[in-house]
């Protein structure tokens, strides 16, 4: 049987596999249709209406996100009657929308803004309305902006559909529809478990992070204090999509260097603390494995997972290891290791972080992360408001010259590199936990099995005799199948890692806007690549983490461990679950 | 008969849809009966929603067994073991009749193994629509689906699904005891059969009847509905319901089926015929209608969502005497795009009340305007 469809696009032949759309047939011959519902990873809505074409034998205009190309269809894509329609639907949504583009956190991405520029749009004749909802500034991670909101629902799918949360639905019917927290709570009262995907998910500005720039720009003219900053695993390969660069082409000294320039008085790694986190949950699993404890583990260092957990599953608070994110180890050990080492009073630190993450600006303000006697990490900020600094300072990143981090917790190595993807934590701790008990040298520290954007993956492993399973889940929905096998008692597996957001660390709610998984794949791939280059790949090779031991915390889960590194969780009991 | 010849009957009959849509009824059963699928479903769309239209309760109410007979035969027909019939919420009275029409007809064994379930419909106007209808059902939004795929191919739970309207499966068990030809010979050769008509506004009997599809609209309204009170004179007739274009009198020999309407730049609808006598203000039921509308929209798509408001807002200004000659412009170009770009029938059809006023009633219009 032939399995493929021939039409022809504004006079062009196309040929397609049997089920695609139209818009599929069309951008496989480069021709563009506008779309603003369609979200190429999620289900086709066909509700904003802007896609629509003429198809030879039918009065109406056919949606080309969700009308399937048919033998010998004739479709035009420009047409006066195709353009006047779109024209028209676009001037209907801006006449009811803020248009307060240059206050706007998407000015300048933002697919209604394009389309506006696209089409022309000058002199609308719908008189403007706007709605006057109130903003939602409930939570410290991510803002909603309900009055931007164009009603494309691709929000909905992806905390519904992607990540299981469901705290964002519909009410109200015709113009009067809103995209509202359930129950039409603040988002902070919701499931919300803020992982910030539907940021990403977002054409518009009606969803962003919670902008702290104007924190740091403030402690950096702060005379009296030590700006001092972490780089998540995850940003490096990123930040180049901010400033005019490709993925990952921004290299790490550079990037190093940029943050000097903003004013940064010391620059170091978080790589240095996921190696760290490598050393205590590695060593927590085994123990667990050895002495009978609460199995399977899963991992903690993804702050969207873990107020998931919190909230659906807080039955299983004790599968979860007790092991700070990467992020609160090294806010804790920075104003008391590190503030010690160099001499500087804690006080005076102001640690910041930059993310991948929206949910780390919860994380670093939930209560309990103050064990260095302060609050442990001062600012998250996001990589995409770190992007904005750069554009701000006019950093011309081709002339600068690298600079490397600063010492004591800035050594990093691959396996520290490799936590920003989903199924590098895993990889990272397979390393170490294999030469710890074993006490042979793996051969090829290259787990494939780990990598890849699939949602769940899942291994086996033989530690000295012993079979030990692991899985690896991204995106909550697929954290959901693992922890409801849990639930039930059926789970297979002695290590789960989680990250909740698709891809791993490098689809975090914080990263650059990221229209596809595509761009989500790109990012893996040139986290590997970094992992490939590094000299040391094994956590417990890092040097300066041994340091960190001989001096400070003496063993991996002892008594200063406990009390720096470790922490415990609470159930959320949200109200209308 | 096996199931192939029954909706070959049906087919031949040339029986169309009563709900609206016109869809060849024995070809719509066809696409059902040729999906695979290990579960199908029928539905009766009783939702009626339509303001003045009331014909599937006096079905109902009359000869409930007629539409079960249909329905069963429907099921029969593509091989369904489950039937629905979505009730307009506001006919509680139906439900007890439906009820135990359906228990009579169980208790003689002639259901088989078909079962129907009476779903009462949350009064949402767009629930009738027959993806929004099977959407509610499903317990969701009532809200349109996008389409393809249609209901025969993938409908309730995603299986294939026939959705009819109450006075379509109420014509298939003559169809089936007479025979197709029978059918077919009855009224307008193109849509063949009888319709029932509710007839309201400026006519002498406001009440409804049953005629043969080449019947025109100046028969319904002279000779079934006596002309028009007190001596006044015609103004124009809108068919179909509240989304129905507004006639004027040179098109009233225009026989009452579908395509005849559709000639015209009117629609047969559900059959409701209202009459608006001289001295009715035209933009004051446009208002009305528009306002209708964007109550009624679901909010899904755009240009209805939007669009509905705004010729609303448009309407208002109109009619308080504030329009210039720029919002007819406007409403105009609206129009005609919402007719060809709204996700469903609500949106696509809402406009043309005004569009078929703006061609036909222009004065109207014109007197208003600053
Ligand atoms: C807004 C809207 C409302 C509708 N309401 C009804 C209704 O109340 N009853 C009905 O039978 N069909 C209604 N329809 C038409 C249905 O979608 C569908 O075409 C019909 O039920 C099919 O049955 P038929 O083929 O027997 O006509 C409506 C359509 C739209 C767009
Ligand atoms: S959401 Fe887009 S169109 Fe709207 S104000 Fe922001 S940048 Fe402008
Ligand atoms: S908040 Fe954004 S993603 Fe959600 S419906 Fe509104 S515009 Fe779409
Ligand atoms: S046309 Fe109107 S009623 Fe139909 S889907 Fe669109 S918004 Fe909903
Ligand atoms: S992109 Fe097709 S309807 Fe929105």
């Amino acid at each position: 049987m032939n399995n493929n469809i021939n039409l022809t696009i504004d006079n062009i032949p196309v040929t397609v596999p049997k089920g695609s759309t139209i818009l599929q047939a069309a951008r496989q011959v480069g021709i563009k249709i506008p779309t603003l519902c369609y979200h190429p990873d999620q289900a086709v809505k066909a509700n904003c209406r802007v896609c629509v074409c003429e198809v030879e034998g039918s009065r109406l205009l056919q949606a080309a996100c969700s009308q399937p190309a048919m033998e010998g269809m004739v479709v035009k894509t420009r047409t006066p009657k195709v353009i006047e329609a779109r024209k028209t639907i676009l001037e209907l949504i801006l006449a009811h929308h803020p248009q307060d583009c240059l206050n706007c956190i998407r000015n300048g991405n933002c697919e209604l803004q394009d389309l506006a520029a696209e089409y022309f749009i000058r002199d609308n004749p719908f008189e403007l309305k706007r709605r006057g909802l109130p903003k939602d500034y409930s939570t410290p991670a991510l803002f909603r902006d309900p009055d931007k909101c164009i009603l494309c629902r691709r929000c909905i799918d992806t905390c519904s559909v992607t990540q299981s949360v469901n705290a964002l639905g519909l009410q109200n019917r015709g113009f009067e529809t809103m995209v509202v927290p359930s129950m039409g709570l603040d988002l902070i009262d919701s499931p919300c478990v803020m992982c910030g995907q539907c940021i990403h998910a977002c054409p518009v500005g009606a969803i962003g992070e919670v902008e702290e720039i104007d924190k740091l720009l403030a402690a950096l003219a702060d005379p009296n204090k030590v700006v001092v900053t972490q780089i998540a695993p995850a940003v490096r390969v990123a930040i180049g999509e901010e400033i005019g660069m490709q993925t990952g082409e921004l290299p790490m000294d550079v990037f190093v260097a940029g943050l000097r320039q903003l004013g940064f008085d010391y620059v170091l790694h978080t790589n240095f603390t996921a190696d760290l986190t490598i050393m205590e949950e590695g060593n927590e699993l085994l123990q667990r494995l050895n002495e009978g404890g609460t199995l399977p583990m899963f991992t903690s260092c993804s702050p969207g997972w873990i107020n998931f957990c919190e909230t659906y599953y807080p039955d299983l608070l004790d599968n979860l290891s007790t092991c700070k994110s990467p992020q609160q180890m090294f806010g804790a050990l920075v104003k008391t290791y590190w503030a010690e080492k160099m001499n500087i009073a804690p006080e005076n630190i102001y640690s910041v972080s930059i993310m991948p993450c929206v949910a780390k600006k919860y994380e670093a303000s939930r209560p309990e992360m103050d064990d260095s006697g302060y609050r442990d990490v001062d600012l998250v900020l996001t990589t995409r408001e770190i992007g904005r600094l750069f554009r701000m300072s006019g950093i011309d990143f081709t002339q600068l010259a690298g600079s490397d981090f600063d010492s004591w917790m800035g050594a990093y190595t691959g396996a520290g590199v490799i936590f920003g993807a989903s199924g590098g934590v895993m990889e990272a701790a397979l390393r170490t936990v294999y030469e710890v008990v074993t006490g042979e040298t793996l051969q090829d520290v290259n787990f494939t099995v780990t990598r890849g954007i699939e949602g769940i993956k899942e291994a086996e492993l033989d530690l000295a005799g012993t079979t030990v399973k692991i899985a690896i889940a991204n995106g909550l929905s697929n954290a959901r199948i693992l922890m409801d096998q849990v639930r039930n008692g059926e789970s297979p597996y002695h290590f789960i890692e989680i990250m909740a957001c698709p891809g791993g660390c490098i689809g975090g709610g914080g990263q650059p806007i990221t229209k596809a998984n595509t761009k989500r794949v790109e990012r893996i791939e040139k986290i590997y690549a970094e992992d490939e280059k590094m000299p040391l790949r094994k956590s417990h090779q890092n040097p300066e983490v041994k340091v960190l031991y001989d001096e400070f915390l003496h063993e991996p889960l002892g008594e200063k461990s406990h009390e720096l590194l470790h922490t415990h969780y609470h159930a959320k009991n949200k109200k209308y679950l | 008969m096996k199931p192939e010849e029954l909706i070959d009957e049906v087919r031949q009959s040339k029986l169309r849809g009563r709900g609206g849509a016109g869809f060849n009824c024995g070809q719509k059963w066809y696409f059902a009966y040729t999906a695979r699928a290990d579960e199908k479903f029928v539905i009766c769309n009783a939702d009626e929603g339509e303001p003045g239209t009331y014909k599937d309760r006096i079905i109902m109410e009359n000869d409930p067994h007629v539409l079960i007979e249909g329905m069963t035969i429907c099921a029969t027909a593509i091989g369904a073991r489950q039937g629905y019939i979505y009730l307009r919420g506001e006919y509680p009275q139906v439900v007890n009749i439906l009820n135990t029409a359906i228990d009579q007809a169980k208790a003689r064994g002639l259901l088989d193994d078909f079962d129907i379930e009476v779903r009462s419909g949350a009064g949402a106007y767009v629930c009738g629509e027959e993806t929004a209808l099977i959407e509610s059902i499903e317990g969701k939004r009532g809200e349109p689906r996008y389409k393809p795929p249609y209901p025969p191919v993938e409908g309730l739970w995603n299986q294939p699904t026939i959705v009819n309207n109450v006075e379509t499966f109420a014509a298939v068990p003559a169809i089936v005891k007479n025979g197709a030809s029978w059918y077919a010979s009855i009224g307008h050769p193109d849509y063949p059969g009888t319709k029932i008509v509710t007839l309201t506004g400026d006519v002498n009997n406001r009440t409804f009847f049953e005629v043969p599809t080449n019947t025109t609209i100046r028969e319904i309204i002279y000779e079934f509905g006596g002309g028009i009170p007190a001596g006044k004179k015609f103004k124009a007739v809108q068919v179909g319901g509240t989304s129905g274009a507004f006639i004027p009198e040179e098109n009233l020999d225009t026989p009452l089926a579908f395509d005849t309407m559709t000639a015209i730049g009117a629609t047969l609808g559900s059959g409701a015929v209202l009459v608006l006598d001289e001295s009715r203000n035209l933009i004051d039921v446009l208002t009305r209608i528009s306002g209708f509308f964007q109550h009624e929209s679901c909010g899904k798509c755009a240009p209805c969502r939007e669009g509905t408001m705004r010729l609303y807002d448009l309407m208002l200004k109109v009619n308080n005497g504030t329009g210039k000659p720029q919002d007819i412009k406007i409403m105009q170009k609206l129009g005609n795009v919402m007719a060809i770009s709204c996700l469903c029938g609500l949106g696509q059809a809402a406009p043309a009340p005004i569009l078929s006023s703006l061609e036909h009633f222009p004065a109207d219009f014109n007197v208003k305007l600053m």
